[in-house]
């Protein structure tokens, strides 16, 4: 199907199903452990042996030689598999370092070597005894440093204008111009990246954890030089992703290539110290903002440039994305500047752009709105824009930034806020609130899934998307029950299969809307092909209660489908829609903080939040979805700082004890509310993409909050204590 | 990590004996053990198992203090109910540290051996000579902010990440042993963790073999007991500091020990006497060499102590 | 190669430039040397898992947590980190919540071990795990089995009596309150961080409503 006008009224409208709080369908499997995750795929690659990865100690130079005789000694060790008997490996065009090194070094911890035993214990062992010589080259690591020759990236939107900035800006009564700076971030799922590998002749499965099953068949052939026909790729549980496994990376290549060199099926994972330098990060951001405005708070000139780095050939932090879309303003400007780095791999992580972009321009509005004497809620609103603002003719497709605002300080108790800093103290803590919009970008993208009927009734649906811990189990199967009529136990959805249609796949939150979608379209084709059997006139059928209907004749689907059962296939495809409408989510974050006054340690103690992203197919994991990203802006404000080493240029604080991201006892309970909304533009759901939302302006939130509470207005994420204590010092 | 042979100890003189061998080790809860010979930064070649030792009892001490079996669980002390009554501190330090699930583990011989936290020292790509002698130190010059600001070397400036042993040190603590020919010493905790000076691979007062078989506190000294661990993580996080206090104590001066300050629990007594937070921090950080990145860790000292004075006045 | 550098490291800690080699994965020079013919030596140990008496032999490095999951393909317990950062691999060990990546198997002999499979299976689930799927106590689903075994045994602990650093009065008995709550599970990482969620299926558990 092809969508290319607005929706109009359809089956999903019914919400017989959808959009009712659905506790999720793999939910018993996943709370009795007993959910295969990759490397738990024991029964598939019997004979398994195990690999280890050796990563490079050097973080740039070249390979000078590899000695790996003490490895081999060891007892069950099988293999040893390095840049020099690995045969002629491509580069993924996805890639922007190798997954296997040599004999350039490109990065830290880049892997150099896969050592294949008998056993686990021997496998790490033996990994320790390869002996790698470098000639170690000097690398860039400094993003600082960099900045000043970093040019404007290649690519869409890298530099945007529209007006006369520079001149608006001066002629401004009321300006800021601030720099602000966001750590490298790691996304630390908790199930680090693993494979099992296992061939059949010439031919590849991989039973991974991985986003997106049909990049992870392409950038597998691309790597291994092998038709992407002789690969399967299956991944139904993924123990978290946020970005960190939208592609292969070294768990998946090197478990390839061991097990073809070992003849027989490897298991891999990352250890925990591996994952941050092996894999990729949210690179580190430079972020200058300037905002102009009249007296009355309308903002006349606004301008958001970001710097980041990355290795040779990768891509920018899109910083600037949001203030292309968020506030009016005739005189505007973004940048998008790119520097070369040697560090690990820069890539996608949760909310890529928004999620630093927000840190800091919500902030900037925030310290606008006091130079101004203006409610910071006010201020927003007042600069609201229902066209995108670089292209006034192009509207949003639905924005509801405003109620948003409006219901979530209502909701909040934001009238109680104490505009001046550092006035609300009980006992040590120095209390404040904050609050942030709430904004991402949304996209479709073209998604397919084969949706059959057994003679019992029982719907199936199979599609080789993903469920990250997102909820696509669920959400897809409430659809399919949606369109076919039947309760939610009749439906049995298999995910994560190259064997499968082509989905969406996990990524840039647009998962769920785009993969349900693809659902609705098969269905469709499936209801065609059912009412054409049946001799029925396709127009006025209605699937519900377990029937097909038309007119006074009722068929039960089990019959229907008879005991050939039926099946159709379809996939939806989008047309202009995106182009011609600005489709985004929006929503309004709150938070309360305490900072010690003593410490400077700062404490979350309530947060709530409204938000608007169309239909919401099912409330309650899409408040999960919320209350992570949430939560994960509480890290990125408070704690999440990957630390490069300037001399040697790795991140130091490469395991879970040293990266802090939030525990139990930083997160207090989270309100989450949704607008009843529809967006019509999207797709036939209606919906758009809720995933990274609750990320996007959190930390903002948070910092916000922070200096609301003790006047100390902090540039530099993370709001560690130390730069508390200096602005406290001073205060 | 590396291969190993196993045995388990049945007699913590035969269990010392064991150990004295070269490459043999202790392994008793095993949390900071495990986690540095996966790694190979520890590389025994032997483990002596004493968990079967007993050694796990709490007993009244001879002088109305108490003695604490060396294989007493964290969870175990920190919820004994005289620990809690007497010696509020050392119960409120071990809940600060770890989880539940590392407390119901790890020992309190095994809390005093535990290793520095160092990233560096965790790195076996990276210079260490705590690690490997001769090295270099990455962390000078490196990423510092968690490290020593105090009784810090050329060689390290690695932090001991015990909260345990700060309550033990401003308790005045006393570390019993017993050595392979079943000669037994105690040690008093000052003296038990040693700074790095040119020899930061030496941690402890211990001899190989030498086995921990208690710890005894002396008697209670009353008072308001005060454990501030500082941190930006709200829980299961190291020190950044931390502060043990023992506030109007039945007799003498007030107590104050530091974590996440040096290589051992810091305590400067002659700081005690000073009347005010400023006083007592500028007394126990006299002679401190922070680093840049570290330095805030100065005025954290005197700001904690501030905080925990206001509490303890209220108290 | 001219463009060439790197760092030498002297002894007392300062860097210094120059032209040299690293070497990775380097290893002490007194490492010992095992051959294909000295394999590791193999201990023999028992316990019982979820009730089930299990005899193995394993080469002593093996922890509980792959002694679980790769020979006894109990993959319930999860590998987060491999070094106690996460609690992903929590199990109880005579009814006490321990991380099982941080233990070796061999020191277990005699012991009774529970796993999450020993809680309740997806026909009959343990109250614990019932809460969570009502409450959408997970998303990714990969900390969840260690989430759910911490919980059960924190309540027990509570219930035991055993205080936490936020216990305001340490020689009160401890109550299930919010803050407990949180504290005690702080040991658990959540990424996802259905932290709110858990915390309401807890309490839905417990009877209390801990927001």
């Amino acid at each position: 199907m092809k969508f290319d006008t607005p929706a109009g009224r359809n089956p999903i409208d019914q919400g017989k199903v959808i959009g009712k709080p659905t506790d999720r369908i793999d939910g018993p499997l996943k709370v009795t452990g007993t959910a295969p995750y990759a490397f738990e795929q024991n029964a598939v690659a019997p004979g398994h042996a195990y690999g280890v990865i050796v990563g490079s100690s050097v973080a740039k130079g070249r390979i000078t030689r590899i000695d790996s005789a003490d490895a081999e000694r060891l007892p069950g060790v099988i293999a040893v598999v390095t840049y020099e008997n690995a045969g002629k490996l491509g580069k993924a065009k996805a890639h922007t370092a190798t997954m296997l090194a040599g004999p350039d070094v490109e990065h830290y911890d880049q892997a150099v070597a896969i050592v294949v035993a008998e056993t686990f214990e021997q496998a790490r062992d033996a990994a320790k005894r390869v002996r790698v010589d470098y000639d170690r080259a000097k690398g860039r690591y400094d993003l600082a440093a960099a900045q000043a020759d970093a040019p404007i990236a290649k690519g869409d939107k890298m530099k945007t204008a529209r007006g006369d900035f520079a001149a608006a800006f001066k002629a401004a009564p009321v300006t800021l111009d601030a720099t602000y700076t966001t750590p490298d971030q790691s996304h630390t799922m908790m199930e680090p990246h693993a494979t099992i590998a296992a061939w059949n002749g010439d031919a590849l499965t991989l039973w991974t954890s991985n986003q997106m099953i049909a990049w992870a068949v392409r950038d597998m052939s691309e790597t291994l030089l092998i038709p992407k026909e002789k690969i399967r790729v299956v991944s139904p549980y993924v123990g978290g992703g946020f970005g960190g496994k939208l592609w292969v990376r070294s768990d998946a290549v090197m478990a390839a290539l061991a097990a073809r060199a070992a003849k027989r099926p490897v298991k891999v994972a990352l250890a925990r110290p591996q994952v941050m330098n092996n894999t990729t990060h949210r690179p580190a951001t430079i972020q200058r903002i300037r905002l102009g405005a009249e007296k009355n708070g309308k903002i006349t000139a606004i301008a958001h440039q970001t710097w980041s780095g990355d290795l040779p050939g990768g891509g920018p932090e899109t910083a600037a994305n949001q203030t292309q879309l968020l506030y009016a303003g005739a005189h505007r400007l973004t940048e998008t500047h790119l520097a070369v780095l040697d560090l690990p791999e820069a890539n996608a992580m949760r909310a890529p752009g928004e999620a630093p972009g927000m840190m800091a321009l919500e902030v900037a509005m925030d310290e606008m709105a006091e130079k101004l004497g203006m409610d910071p809620v006010r201020f927003r609103v007042i600069n609201d824009t229902m066209v995108d603002p670089e292209q006034p003719e192009r509207k949003f497709s639905d924005r509801n930034l405003v109620r948003c605002l409006e219901e979530g300080a209502r909701r909040f108790g934001w009238e109680r806020r104490n505009a001046t800093p550092g006035q609300v103290r009980e006992g040590r803590w120095l209390v404040g609130m904050g609050m942030a919009a709430a904004f991402r970008n949304n996209m479709n993208m073209k998604s397919a899934a084969r949706v059959g009927v057994d003679r019992k009734g029982v719907v199936t649906v199979a599609t080789d998307m993903t469920d990250i811990g997102t909820g696509s189990y669920t959400i897809i199967a409430q659809t399919a029950a949606e369109m076919l009529g039947v309760p939610l136990d009749k439906v049995v959805v298999l995910l994560g299969d190259s064997r499968f249609p082509v989905s969406a796949g996990s990524g840039g939150q647009w998962g769920g809307n785009s993969s349900t979608a693809g659902v609705y379209a098969a269905c469709m084709d499936l209801r065609r092909r059912i009412a054409q059997k049946l001799g029925f006139n396709s127009d006025d059928v209605t699937f519900a209660d377990g029937k097909v209907t038309s007119g006074n004749r009722s068929v039960d689907l089990a019959k229907a489908a008879g005991d050939e059962g039926i099946s159709g296939e379809d996939a939806m495809e989008y047309g202009s829609l995106e182009k011609d409408y600005a489709q985004a989510t929006f929503g309004a974050h709150f938070v309360e903080v305490g900072v010690d006054a003593h410490t400077g340690e700062i404490r979350v103690r309530r947060m709530s939040g409204v938000y608007d992203a169309g239909r919401i197919l099912n409330p309650k994991s899409a408040r999960s979805q919320v209350i992570g990203g949430m939560t994960m802006g509480i890290g990125a404000a408070l704690m999440e700082d990957a630390v490069v080493d300037q001399r040697f240029g790795y991140f130091v604080n490469h395991d879970l004890a040293e990266y802090h991201v939030p525990v139990h006892l930083d997160v207090p309970h989270q309100e989450v509310v949704f607008l009843d909304t529809l967006d019509d533009k999207t797709s036939p759901m209606k919906a758009k993409g809720v995933g990274e939302l609750g990320l996007c302006g959190a930390g903002a939130a948070v910092a916000n909050a922070v200096y609301n509470a003790c006047g100390v207005r902090i540039r530099d994420y993370p709001l560690t204590l130390d730069k508390v204590l200096k602005g406290l010092a001073t205060a | 990590m590396k291969a190993f042979t196993y045995e388990r100890a049945t007699s913590p003189a035969a269990a010392a004996a064991a150990a004295a061998k070269p490459g043999a080790k202790f392994i008793a809860g095993g949390t900071n053990l495990l986690d540095l010979m996966k790694l190979q930064v520890e590389t025994p070649t032997h483990l002596v198992d004493v968990n079967r030792l007993g050694l796990d009892t709490i007993e009244a001490s001879g002088d109305g203090g108490l003695r604490i079996g060396a294989l007493v669980r964290n969870t175990a002390l920190a919820a004994d109910p005289r620990v809690r009554r007497d010696y509020g501190v050392l119960s409120r330090a071990l809940l600060s540290g770890a989880s539940g699930q590392l407390r119901n583990k790890a020992t309190t011989a095994g809390n005093l051996l535990q290793r520095t936290r160092c990233p560096y020292f965790y790195d076996t790509n990276q210079p260490c000579n705590k690690r490997k002698p001769g090295s270099g130190c990455a962390a000078i010059g490196g990423y510092s902010r968690a490290l020593a600001v105090i009784g810090t070397s050329a060689d390290c400036i690695a932090t001991h990440p015990s909260d345990m042993a700060v309550a033990m040190r401003a308790l005045d603590a006393t570390v019993e042993t017993v050595d392979a020919s079943g000669k037994s010493r105690a040690i008093p905790i000052a003296d038990f963790h040693r700074l790095p000076g040119n020899t930061p691979w030496i941690e402890t007062a211990l001899q190989p073999g030498e086995m921990i078989t208690s710890v005894t506190l002396p008697r209670p000294v009353g008072g308001t007991h005060i454990y501030r661990k500082v941190r930006d993580r709200a829980s299961y996080a190291f020190a950044t500091i931390s502060v043990a206090a023992v506030l109007r104590p039945d007799q003498g001066t007030p107590r104050f020990a530091f974590g996440g300050l040096a290589h051992k629990p810091w305590r400067v007594e002659a700081a005690e006497t000073q009347r005010d937070a400023k006083g007592i921090a500028a007394a126990a950080l006299a002679g401190a060499t922070p680093t840049a990145q570290n330095a805030y860790k100065i005025p954290l000292v005197e700001r904690t102590l501030a905080s925990v004075l206001a509490e303890g006045a209220a108290a | 190669m001219n463009d060439t550098h790197g760092f030498t490291l002297t002894r007392r800690g300062a860097l210094v430039g120059g032209a040299a080699a690293a070497s990775a994965g380097a290893l002490p020079a007194e490492a010992q040397t095992l051959t294909k013919e000295s394999p590791t030596p193999t201990v023999p140990v028992a316990f019982t898992v979820n009730g089930k008496r299990r005899e193995l032999d394993l080469d002593p490095r093996v922890t509980l947590l792959d002694a679980l999951r790769e020979h006894l393909h109990l993959i319930g317990s999860k590998k987060g980190c491999d070094h106690g950062q996460c609690g992903a691999c929590t199990v109880m060990v005579d009814g006490k919540r321990i991380n099982s990546c941080l233990t070796l198997a061999v020191m277990h002999d005699g012991d009774a071990i529970t796993t999450i499979e020993g809680l309740g299976t997806p026909d009959k689930l343990h109250p614990m795990q019932a809460a969570f799927v009502r409450h959408d106590g997970y998303q990714c689903g990969y900390c969840t089995p260690g989430q759910i075994m911490a919980s059960v045994a924190m309540l027990q602990e509570i219930k035991d009596g055993v205080p936490s650093y936020v216990s305001a009065d340490l020689t009160a008995k401890p109550r299930v309150d919010g803050q407990e709550v949180r504290e005690r599970m702080s040991g658990n990482i959540c990424r996802c961080a259905a932290y709110s969620n858990i915390v309401a299926a807890i309490g839905d558990v417990a009877g209390e409503d801990l927001a």
